[in-house]
């Protein structure tokens, strides 16, 4: 089977894809409630169960120095279809291992004002989800105010997003990935540090 | 319904639910705005809600309890078909009852009972841009969603005013969703837009014929448009459901008899199902009782 060399993508294709959707679509849903995804690693660990639900051939991806390797351009090139960019103002999802920088929101796509959807999401893998910083949510998604601590995020997150946030309808949404669980910072999140 | 021999688990392909998803997390990251996607052929005719089927076949999974509705009820020749849909192509469990469903799709009405954190509501949504009366041109509309333009939706129901001394719509009231996108909650009574606005649930809308799907996060504000001196105010009914005794719910009128006999009772048939199965009695009740 040629799908070796590449790294195994979903043993269950249909249900797996399904399964991880609904945990970003509640995670997006909730801002900062915790999402389980299944248990199913890659050859871009969580990051590529993610990768397999939500690309292919219609999606254009970009990588984080760390992630953008032979392995992992097989991977996903194999699995899902996608072309891989350099820029992620052309990317319609940015893969960020843990460790590596983020794109800057700015350099992102960030939609315009008459389609604010055609913006790219950004996939990051934190350290973790809590013992960070403790940040305060607000917006759609969230009764009053919510509260994570990821650790991983830039040192001008909480800036870097305000700007995002004053952009809206336009701007980049977020997902971090950490400990087999996903958090959703969709554009609407108003976020400031406790 | 036929066609569905060979099918995709929730008839669905793959590459089709991908291009869904992405949209539908899109529409939940910017509530009320309308996001473009291409909406396939399915083996019912677009009155038949196709873009809340899509929807629903793009979120399903083995373990959800689907529940349907058109017009409040569970067992209209809609309903049903949609339920056994879904029933056979994605195996998954069915109920009538509000409480147990997972996700719920609906024509027309909000059930009466609280949706509950976890719940999906998918609204079928026909004509989903609330300025196409004004404007019929697309280009024009979503420039005047990209620039909040939406000055002519109030001269809109200023006429309403001048007019009948009141804002006569009643269905598709238009609301604003987190006090940015205006937005058309679609053929539901104005008497359901108070459940949308910060309602638990999410709450996903999707239009077939005209590709487009739509959002409400949870805990998200949506508030009917209106004026300081006209403010919104949903419909009134002057008797409570003659089955089950009910007030404060949506009643449709039931024609009883060739001459003029009527009575109103719950749209929501599962609401009086349960109510009269917990032993309230409307006037009808009592009447047969009294017999
Ligand atoms: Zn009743």
């Amino acid at each position: 089977m040629l799908s070796h060399d590449f790294g195994a993508g979903f043993a269950d294709p249909v249900r797996d894809a399904q399964a991880v959707f609904r945990a970003i679509l509640d995670a997006l849903a909730n801002p900062g409630t915790p999402q389980n995804l299944p248990a199913i690693d890659t050859e871009m660990g969580r990051l590529g169960s993610i990768t397999l639900t939500l690309t292919d051939h219609d999606t254009a991806i970009w990588l984080s120095p760390a992630l953008d390797t032979e392995a992992v351009r097989g991977f996903v090139g194999f699995h899902t279809g996608a072309s891989i960019v350099a820029d992620p103002a052309k990317a319609t999802f940015a893969f960020v291992a843990r460790g590596d920088a983020l794109p800057d929101f700015a350099r992102c796509n960030l939609g315009t004002q008459e389609y604010p959807d055609r913006s790219t999401t950004i996939v990051a893998e934190m350290s973790a989800l809590s013992g960070g910083p403790t940040l305060v949510l607000r917006g759609p998604g969230i009764r009053d105010t919510h509260e994570i601590s990821p650790m991983g995020l830039p040192g001008d997150f909480v800036a870097q997003w305000r700007e995002n946030r004053e952009l809206f309808p336009r701007g980049v949404d977020l997902l971090l990935v950490a400990e087999g669980r996903v958090i959703g910072l969709p554009r609407s999140t108003r976020i400031v540090e406790a | 319904m036929n066609a569905v021999a060979n099918y995709n688990f929730a008839y669905l392909d793959e590459q089709t639910k991908r291009m869904i998803r992405r949209a539908i997390l899109k529409a939940v990251a910017i509530p009320g705005y309308q996001v473009p996607f291409s909406s396939r052929e399915m083996p019912m005719p677009y009155g038949w809600g196709t873009g809340g089927v899509q929807v629903t076949a793009s979120i399903i999974g083995p373990d959800d309890v689907l529940k349907v509705i058109d017009q409040g009820a569970d067992d209209t020749t809609n309903a049903v078909s949609i339920r056994a849909f879904f029933a056979k192509v994605a195996q998954v469990a069915t109920t009538t009852h509000t409480a147990e469903a997972t996700i719920i799709q609906t024509r027309h009405r909000i059930p009466e009972r609280k949706l509950e954190a976890g719940q999906i509501l998918v609204y079928q949504v026909p004509i989903p841009e609330p300025l196409r009366f004004l404007e019929p041109r697309e280009t024009e509309t979503r420039k005047m969603h990209a620039l909040e333009e939406y000055g002519l939706m109030h001269v809109k129901l200023y006429e309403d005013i001048a007019r009948h001394g009141r804002i006569a719509t009643t269905y598709a009231y238009p609301v604003k969703v987190e006090g940015r996108y205006v937005m058309d909650p679609s053929p539901t009574p104005k008497f359901d837009n108070p459940k949308m606005h910060r309602s638990e649930a999410l709450q996903l809308f999707g239009a077939g014929r005209e590709h487009r799907i739509y959002a409400v996060p949870p805990h998200t504000d949506v508030v009917s448009l209106d004026f300081e001196d006209h403010p919104f105010e949903i419909q009134h009914f002057e008797q409570p459901c003659a089955l089950c005794g009910a007030e404060g719910v949506y009643l449709d009128e039931v024609i009883l008899d060739d001459r003029g006999g009527h009575m109103y009772v719950c749209s929501d048939t599962d609401h009086c199902e349960e109510r009269r199965d917990a032993g309230f009695v409307g006037v009808l009740g009592m009447q047969e009782a009294a017999e």
